[in-house]
């Protein structure tokens, strides 16, 4: 839950808009006002689908790049009036892969050396030797590791290996961006509780992003779910979970494939309502596609819009408590009948 | 079509102690170690597991299609009565396209390009001696049957000119043109969003049921293999340890592996706790103990487990498993 | 993108540890190891030359014995001035070497500096410096070495000069690519969040990632510098006479070979050594570093 105190890492209408790829192309719109508080010692869990500006509001907040407009506040001040590795004292990120994110010519032990020296986290060499040792502590490797290059390491390991470097650091936030999307399904497992416990043991503050609304679910305080480039809900992790408002964020989790056979797709008669909306989502998949419309982003795949939907953009509003969302028909429950009127352009770019 | 139905016909596919090795001067490295398995018209079965399990392997080595210097080294495969390891290749690109078909990951890497989608399924048929006119109608039938929409239109697009879920939707349309009786599936949906994911199972699911075509799916999802397949093979180090029923082995695992697996993967519903994790690592390659290869991370393991091997043996669940202790114990 | 988790098939077979060194992973390598060999022989004799352990003193002319063929007394003979063959081979060997080293030390530096600039910098910079590079490509290299030469003049030293600089595009381009491609990877990014200087992430992330393509070039380079000086030498614009220069010496072997093949044969030997020498080792090198060929 989110707490009273001042946010640690605020922003406000964010945009980011990419130039056009080649001089036919039209400009593309990753972020289209995305506005976020992140309540010290929390974990906002961010969630959508490929496409859905999530990696570029990491890139953003860690200031890899730079917004089209709005602003980003850390701990009230602005995140541009910070020095690089000021920056880098307050703010760490943790990517996909860890094998790309590592150079692969560095050991451990100087990968993270080089981050305790050049931040002055201790004094001298010896120093830094025990502080290796103590980092790969925290994230349950052995000593040994510290001379291991990365491809001597397996993907969890090499991912443990990088949550150890970014904490090296000593920031008081860390941006995960799909930290378990490129790992096995029990090694992910490890790697969500790890930073479940270091959440807790360092008092850390987590931006955590991923298309996985199971392991969001695991870590998050609060859940924002994104859509063509902006939060459709958002909300404390249990009333989106269990009483998603958008329409959007009820297909999302209607899609997970749950552990627990339930046989929708096994026995189902011909004709029932899986098989009669299979398909109608595809022509507008791709949500870059709907970015040049005026209402809704979601409109052209949604089986409960009205004519409003069409023309006018809903913003995000508190509809319950702290559950906002960005929807005319928010809550209104999608029958079995229900299908889009038209369906979108078919020759729509990848 | 029930599941008696399905258990009593002839099996489509029969793989027998299949075994896939690294040859090096060396020696062999054992990758895949006597994997077995059967698929019967009008079903489909998952196999699951984590890197380097074998999986994709096993298929891969049904399909013939591994390269040198791994090879299979021993077992059989049969595909309606006709053996396909030392198959000559000829033998096998007869099969391929016209009996078994395949769909991968990446539909990108399987896809030329610089040739229409079309082109590229009426190719296909066209190479099993299917005359130009009748390929081409039978490419808008297919692309029909995945529920693209404006299939002739789309036949004449290139392939980036469609989105991933579309891409995907194509590959599935060249690999069913040929009217195959099994389709192999190695990780089709794992590069897609989840909503695609769900539209591609159910059109998969579907078309299946309507052609009684036999499926092997090969995913390291489990939520996806307890969605979509009937019967199960999960994977490790190389071997089965466990087959069966999915909501046999799903509500009641015999194999500490697959249970352990189960416990570590999140759901959306349900109480919020720790996930369980499984200590270690898995073996390498070339480098499998001696007995139970999941021993040394097994909580259960006695001491037998670290020297002899168990075999799939059959549960009162109506599950095989290769473990020699009982679930009974170690879920006390 | 999605989960790209479990999907490849033989992922499973971990590339072995490379921690050999780069010189044993080097020495496995048939042509590398026949290159180093080669290159040793040729390196002893040079610097067997320059301690003075040579069998006459190269510019010692004795005219009671010109011409001589090889024997006990002068193993590769003596040339129409009685000079002995073998110990002016050995001196033309030094001199092919020294000239060799400073020219693709100028490229290097200037090709390194440029490709770095082109390709960490970007923009104008970049576009400046691959212009320039296109433009120095776009002549013949000998021509340019030429007219480069025939502006400052005969000497090792110039000679080095227009050598190197005729060199320095392959070098930018060469360093250009992997600099753009390293400037663009994941872990260059992970440095920038981690805080690292501009000069850290380039001297530290960057520039060892291009160090294994550099060494391939440099020693493929010095392969061509030897045969571009030989041939400056050879058409009379290298160091001037006396000078014991290998492709002076083979022009010259060239006018007396009906009657001395040995003034002819043994300075080409030489060139042709120097070269194979320095090719070989060069493609023993991109093998060795080569990840897919470096651990069978």
């Amino acid at each position: 839950m989110s707490s009273p105190a001042a946010p640690v890492l605020a922003a406000s209408d964010l945009v980011k808009i990419y130039p056009p790829a080649s001089r036919a192309g039209r400009p593309s719109t990753a972020l289209a006002g995305v506005s976020l508080d992140l309540a010290e010692g929390t974990c906002l869990g961010v969630v959508g689908e490929s496409g859905c500006g999530k990696s570029t509001l990491a890139r953003l907040l860690v200031g890899l790049e730079r917004p089209t407009a709005g602003t980003v506040l850390l701990q009230g001040q602005t995140v541009t009036s910070f020095r690089r590795p000021e920056l880098a004292r307050r703010l760490q990120l943790v990517s996909q892969d860890p094998f790309s994110s590592l150079n692969p010519r560095l050991t451990v032990s100087s990968a993270l050396t080089e981050v305790l020296l050049v931040h002055h986290r201790v004094d001298g060499k010896k120093q830094a030797a025990a502080r290796v040792a103590d980092l790969l502590e925290m994230v349950s490797l052995g000593p040994q590791f510290a001379s291991r290059l990365p491809h001597e390491m397996s993907g969890g390991q090499a991912q443990r290996v990088a949550i150890a470097r970014a904490l090296a650091a000593e920031p008081q936030i860390l941006v995960l961006d799909e930290p378990t999307s490129a790992l096995d399904v029990s090694v992910r497992a490890g790697i969500v509780n790890l930073l479940a416990g270091l959440r807790t043991d360092l008092a850390l503050s987590y931006l955590f992003i991923s298309h996985d609304m199971a392991v969001i679910r695991q870590l998050s305080d609060q859940i924002g779910v994104m859509y063509a480039g902006r939060f459709v809900e958002r909300g404390p992790w249990q009333s989106v979970m269990s009483e998603p408002l958008h329409p959007y964020t009820r297909a999302l989790l209607q899609a997970v494939p749950e552990p627990h056979p339930d046989g929708s797709l096994l026995g189902g008669p011909e004709g029932s309502a899986e098989e009669s909306t299979e398909g109608t989502l595809e022509p507008g998949e791709s949500p870059a596609a709907a970015s040049a419309q005026n209402g809704c982003k979601y409109a052209p795949r949604c089986p409960i819009r009205i004519d409003r939907c069409l023309t006018e953009e809903p913003p995000l509003e508190i509809v319950t408590g702290a559950h906002e969302a960005a929807c005319y028909r928010a809550g209104v429950p999608v029958e079995p009948g229900d299908v889009p009127a038209e369906a979108g352009g078919v020759g729509e770019r990848a | 079509m029930t599941d008696r139905d399905v258990t009593s016909a002839e099996p489509v596919l029969a793989i027998r102690d299949l075994s896939v090795g690294l040859r090096a001067r060396s020696g062999v490295t054992e990758l895949i170690r006597g994997v077995s398995l059967d698929i019967r018209p009008g079903e489909r079965v998952g196999l699951v597991g984590e890197s380097g399990s074998g999986k994709s392997l096993t298929m891969l080595a049904v399909m013939g299609l591994l390269a040198s210097p791994v090879a299979v080294t021993g077992g059989s495969v049969t595909l309606g009565g006709t053996q396909l390891v030392g198959a000559s290749d000829r033998t096998l690109r007869a099969l391929r396209g016209s009996e078994i078909a395949m769909v991968y990951q990446d539909p990108m890497t399987s896809l030329d390009p610089l040739q229409r989608v079309g082109e590229q399924i009426a190719e296909g048929l066209r190479a099993h001696g299917v005359s130009r006119h009748e390929a081409s109608e039978r490419t808008v039938a297919a692309l029909a049957e995945v529920q693209l929409p404006d299939p002739a239109r789309l036949a004449r697009s290139y392939p980036h000119e469609l989105s991933g879920g579309m891409r995907q939707r194509v590959m599935i349309a060249a690999a069913l043109a040929g009217n195959p009786r099994l389709l192999l599936a190695d990780e089709p949906t794992t590069a897609l969003d989840v909503t695609i994911q769900r539209q591609i199972l159910s059109l998969v699911a579907r078309i299946q049921r309507a052609r009684n075509l036999a499926v092997l799916w090969v995913t390291h999802d489990l939520g996806v293999a307890a969605q979509f397949v009937q019967r199960l093979a999960v994977m490790y180090a190389g071997r089965v340890v466990e087959v069966g029923p999915t909501t046999a082995i799903f509500s009641d695992p015999q194999h500490p592996y697959t249970a352990a697996l189960l416990d570590a993967v999140p759901s959306t519903t349900g109480e919020r706790a720790a996930l369980g994790q499984i200590p270690g690592s898995p073996p390498e390659p070339g480098s499998f103990p001696a007995g139970c290869s999941f021993a040394s991370r097994c909580r259960q393991a006695l001491p037998r487990c670290t020297r002899a091997e168990p075999i799939l043996e059959q549960r009162p669940s109506g599950v095989e498993a290769a473990c020699f202790v009982p679930p009974a114990e170690w879920r006390a | 993108m999605a989960q790209l988790a479990a999907a490849e098939p033989v992922a499973v077979i971990r590339p072995v540890a490379s921690r050999r060194s780069l010189a044993a992973r080097l020495w496995r390598q048939p042509s590398g190891r026949a290159g180093l060999i080669i290159l040793a022989v040729m390196v002893l004799a040079g610097l067997a030359s320059l301690a003075g352990l040579v069998p006459d003193n190269p510019d010692a002319q004795n005219p009671a014995a010109t011409l001589r063929g090889p024997s006990a007394a002068h193993l590769f003979g003596t040339d129409q001035y009685g000079r002995d063959v073998l110990s002016r081979v050995m001196a033309g060997t030094v001199l092919s070497l020294q000239t060799a080293l400073l020219a693709v030390a100028i490229c290097a530096v200037l090709g390194t500096v440029g490709g770095v600039a082109a390709g960490y910098f970007g923009g104008v910079i970049s576009s400046v410096v691959t212009s320039i590079a296109d433009l120095i490509f776009a002549i013949p290299s000998i021509l340019l070495a030429l007219a480069i030469v025939t502006g400052l003049g005969a000497g090792w030293q110039n000679t080095a000069i227009a050598v190197g600089v005729s060199y320095t595009p392959i070098f930018i381009r060469v360093v250009r690519g992997p600099v753009l491609a390293i400037r663009n990877a994941d872990y260059v990014k992970a440095a920038q969040v981690l805080g690292f200087s501009r000069m850290r992430i380039l001297f530290r992330h960057v520039l060892p990632g291009v160090g294994g393509i550099l060494a391939v070039q440099v020693t493929l380079a010095l392969g061509w510098a030897v045969l571009i000086e030989a041939s400056l030498d050879f058409l009379g614009l290298g160091p001037p006479p006396p000078a014991a220069t290998l492709g002076l010496m083979v022009s010259d072997g060239t006018n007396i070979a009906g009657i001395a093949w040995w003034n002819l044969a043994f300075p080409a030997i030489a060139v042709v050594l120097l070269v194979l020498g320095f090719t070989l080792t060069g493609d023993g090198l991109r093998d060795a570093l080569d990840p897919s060929t470096a651990n069978n």
